[in-house]
């Protein structure tokens, strides 16, 4: 969604970008808020500006950063005020202090699930719950989000939790034409809009066009209809109608069902969800629908039903090179899944981010949490006072008492480390060759992997099936020795290479690890899973493997060994979801620059 | 928190429904996690939970809300105060107590009372969330982000019953029963295998596919939305129906009758499946035979057991890495099995 596009389409992009705004504007807590993908510059905050000038005055607006702790997200027990008091005084959080108004959510691409998640759970009940240092309270919340994504890569985005609930998705991080005309809308249209929203009527039509769209466009999740729904009675709410129209639902679909698309209506690739018979099959040429978009639809279309319309408004505004972007948002996906676990972290000493503090003892790799330690402790001093003894009152009258139940330690998290597995074809005579590639990609990783805390293992499958010549480790030294004589020859049974790869892989993953797996081989399988030779059979079993080694969602990467790129090793590959990266001369420094940078993503 | 969406106006997820309605009939049951696609009316479902659920008896004054009728359960106030005499009672709508993400420790527990601590300085325990929901319903909403050592907390006390305060100086103990009810999407993580034991049943969501029932959610959501009032009585009618539904499925469990044949069919399926230890059977014949009280029937049969197979199993099954299919599916082809198809 990041292509650069020609300067037409860029101005009608930031259009859409203010047009958004105004929109959120005028129903902040229906629409849930917007995600903003689009780095730090001059184009954010034009655009932020502009929001800031439709909301009415007096709404509040906070930033939250990305490090938040809970104790100001959600509240908690306010030190200074309760020792001031001497009696406990709650400090009701950034959340509850934006009632009515809107929030930033800063850096979100980095944002932790917890986070985010603690933050859906607002957005879906309207309340702040907070359960925390001795307090209850419940207070009713209703605000607006500004998600800020400064994400590059396909899969360093908002959290899906979050972007799930938020109806617009502005992407503003291609290069765009800033149009720096008189906005189309100001405060005034935007409070007038509030007060008209609770009378706009939606009609049966527009409803279903909506679903249908969203559909059609294999957006699966429900809310996004809904989403749909709110920003279509904002439109008309905007444009001063007390009726949805056909021009407020193809605005909605534009702007709230075409950023998530998952297919293109027409495309040969169906959505996930079959799309339903009722769907329209929007069967035009991608010129005829950005001609569309550039003209006024409802010209063009006067005898489209209105399905149809709001298919092709959100089809011209999905951009171009869609379908590569959806392979890499599809593996996006399933890589998020894969590493759901590194979502884990790992509870370690000292290194990694603190994450919050905990009661325990401090000392060893432990470390002491003075001021947590100090609001733990404050509660409590005029109690201790009185039950301390009159030693106490008379030598540390003005001391704070500190009892060791009060000693909190600071918890840090870790990534969890990474396994990379090599499965190494060692069949034929090409086997040494490649076996050596990988022995040197191996000593180069393990060489760096000490700083990373990362682990290696490697695969060979030759003949009957696959061997296991070097177990995880974090060893060079054992990782030289057992490489040193490597056997080869023989046929390939690549079904029996690709399990044996994942099984170690699915092991990796129980124990808290995150595993790559590469696989290097010319694809030329001829002995199937069984052990039987037979070049079909091991093909199909090879595929067989590949496919269920997609379900499970590991990050993969397929090298193609043969001096010339492999038809079917490309194949495997697609079916794998792996990255599939041709090197038929491969020096060990490539290689294992490749899997560095695929263990990055 | 002023109207939840109805029960009875959620479109769809019929075996979230149902998983639901069972563990309200027979509490012993051990809850339920539901797992699965985002937006799918998960959390809306349990919420809409406790308009449904019959009134109970409780003590007067008890902080644990102690059943008068069941008294080697009660706290141990309310055993004291009966030695001195009958208790007296009142109803009290069952507690569905939510969770909240980032709740600490001492809230969730129970913790020294601050207030009283601070302006008499007295030690007085504070009940926590685990107390409220004794006899209820506990609601974990993204339980697979809960953080640790929260989780461990409630794995001992899902399975003692008891919560243990030992901190600050306290030493309580007070029953916890409750039933433990999980939502979450499976992509932010698994769950323990500990904890995942420790819910009773076990259902998927999937994001409803047919177009007519998508536009149905959207409408229905739409007006609730719009006017939470209005929708919530329009719905009252159908949500008093299964509120009766359960109230009877309750008075009834215990005269469900369970043919010897049955269990042997739920024997089979567990050997078939290769289910660890016993609780697989146990909680399917427990769910069967909910289900037959729900539906009014007097005798569990094949039936029952067929409908409730995979959410009693599903979690329990052994992951095997090499098996493309999911739980569901080799569930499905071993009842197959098991009731000749």
């Amino acid at each position: 969604m990041n292509e650069p596009q020609d300067g037409i389409a860029c101005s009608a992009c930031w259009d859409d970008a203010l047009l958004a705004a105004a929109l959120f504007a005028v129903d902040p807590a229906g629409a849930a808020g917007i995600v903003l993908r689009c780095r730090a510059g001059p184009a954010r905050d034009l655009w932020l500006q502009a929001l800031r000038g439709l909301l009415p005055d007096p709404t509040p607006l906070r930033r939250i950063p990305i490090n938040i702790a809970d104790s100001r997200l959600l509240g908690g027990l306010d030190l200074t005020a309760s020792l001031r008091a001497g009696k406990p005084v709650a400090d009701r959080g950034v959340l509850v202090e934006s009632n009515g108004g809107v929030v930033y959510l800063s850096m979100t691409e980095r944002m932790s699930a917890a986070v985010a998640g603690r933050i859906a759970n607002v957005l879906d009940t309207g309340i702040v719950a907070m359960e925390r240092d001795g307090l209850t309270l419940r207070s009713d919340v209703r605000l607006g989000i500004v998600a800020l994504d400064e994400g590059i890569e396909e899969n360093e985005r908002c959290p899906d939790a979050l972007s799930d609930r938020l109806a617009f998705l502005v992407d503003l991080s291609g290069d765009l034409t800033v149009a720096s005309g008189p906005p189309a809308y100001d405060a005034c249209a935007v409070a007038a809009a509030r007060r008209l929203l609770p009378k706009v009527a939606l009609g049966d039509e527009a409803l279903h066009a909506l679903c249908v769209g969203a559909s059609a466009l294999g957006v699966a999740s429900l809310r996004a209809p809904l989403l749909a729904v709110r920003a279509a009675r904002a439109s008309a709410a905007l444009r001063g109608r007390n009726e949805v129209v056909e021009e407020d639902v193809v605005v909605a679909a534009r702007l709230v069902l075409a950023p998530r698309a998952m297919a293109l209506p027409s495309s040969e690739r169906e959505a996930p969800d079959a799309s339903p018979p009722e769907a329209p099959q929007a069967e035009e040429s991608e010129g005829a629908k950005q001609e569309s978009f550039q003209d006024d639809d409802r010209e063009i279309h006067a005898d489209a039903s209105l399905d149809e319309i709001v298919l092709e408004a959100a089809a011209a505004a999905i951009p171009a090179g869609l379908l590569t972007q959806l392979q890499l948002a599809g593996e996006a996906a399933i890589r998020t899944k894969a590493t759901g676990k590194s979502g884990a972290l790992k509870g370690s000493g000292l290194r990694g981010r603190p994450a919050g503090a905990r009661c325990g003892k401090p000392g060893g790799a432990v470390r002491l949490n003075l001021v947590e330690t100090l609001r733990a402790a404050a509660p409590w001093q005029k109690m201790r006072r009185m039950d301390g003894g009159r030693e106490i009152e008379t030598t540390t009258a003005r001391r704070i008492i500190i009892r060791p139940e009060d000693f909190r330690v600071t918890r840090y998290k870790q990534r969890t480390e990474t396994l990379t597995i090599f499965a190494v074809d060692a069949s034929g005579s090409s086997a040494l060759n490649r076996l050596a590639e990988a022995k040197g990609a191996v000593e180069l990783l393990l060489a760096d992997c000490y700083v990373r805390r990362d682990q290696v293992a490697v695969l060979a499958f030759r003949g009957a099936g696959p061997t296991l010549l070097l177990a995880p480790t974090r060893s060079l030294a054992r990782a030289k020795r057992s490489l040193a004589g490597l056997p080869g020859g023989g046929g390939t049974p690549l079904a029996g290479g690709i399990d044996a790869a994942l099984k170690l892989a699915e092991d990796a993953r129980r124990k808290g690890q995150t595993p790559i797996i590469v696989l290097l081989t010319d694809g030329a399988a001829n002995i199937a899973r069984d052990g039987r030779p037979g070049r079909a059979k091991a093909q199909d079993d090879a595929l067989g493997s590949a496919r269920f080694a997609r379900s499970r969602g590991f990050t993969m990467l397929l090298v193609d060994t043969a001096p010339r790129p492999q038809p079917f090793a490309q194949r495997l590959a697609a079916d794998m979801k792996a990255r599939y990266l041709a090197l038929p001369s491969a020096d060990p420094v490539v290689l294992s620059g490749a899997v560095r940078s695929a263990a990055a993503r | 928190m002023s109207v939840s969406f109805p029960f009875s106006a959620i479109a769809g997820q019929g075996e979230m429904k149902l998983a639901i309605l069972i563990s309200a009939v027979d509490p012993a049951l051990g809850g339920v996690l539901v797992f699965g696609d985002r937006g799918t009316g998960k959390s809306t479902a349990v919420r809409a939970l406790a308009a449904l659920l019959p009134a109970m008896r409780a003590v007067e004054g008890c902080r644990f809300g102690c059943d008068p009728a069941a008294i080697a359960a009660a706290c141990e106030d309310c055993r004291k105060r009966r030695g001195q005499g009958p208790l007296k009672w009142r109803r009290i709508p069952v507690p569905v107590v939510d969770l909240p993400l980032g709740a600490t420790e001492d809230r969730v527990v129970g913790a020294l009372d601050l207030e009283r601590a601070l302006t008499n300085g007295v030690k007085a325990f504070e009940p926590g969330l685990l107390a409220r929901a004794n006899r209820g319903f506990l609601y974990i909403d993204e339980v697979n982000l809960l953080e640790d050592h929260l989780v461990d907390l409630l794995i001992d006390v899902a399975a003692s019953g008891e919560n243990v305060v030992e901190r600050e100086g306290l030493s309580v103990r007070h029953p916890a029963r409750f039933v433990l009810i999980g939502s979450g999407n499976p992509e932010e993580g698994e769950l323990r295998p500990q904890l995942l034991d420790r819910f009773g049943l076990s259902v998927e969501v999937k994001t409803p596919q047919d177009i007519k029932t998508r536009i149905e959610v959207v409408r229905r959501r739409d007006h609730f939305d719009r006017d939470p009032a209005g929708f919530a009585a329009k719905w009252r009618g159908e949500d008093r129906k299964i509120s009766k539904q359960v109230a009877l499925g309750q008075k009834r469990l215990a005269s469900i009758e369970i043919p010897d044949g049955v269990l042997e069919t739920a024997a089979r399926l567990c050997t078939i499946l290769g289910v660890d230890g016993l609780r697989g059977e146990l909680t399917m014949m427990r769910a069967a035979r909910a289900l037959a009280s729900l539906e009014g029937d007097e005798v569990v049969t094949g039936q029952h057991l067929r409908k409730i197979a995979a959410p009693a199993l599903r979690h329990r099954l052994r992951r095997n890495p090499l098996d493309e299919s999911g739980s569901t599916v080799r569930i499905e082809r071993a009842v197959a099995e098991v009731f000749g198809e």
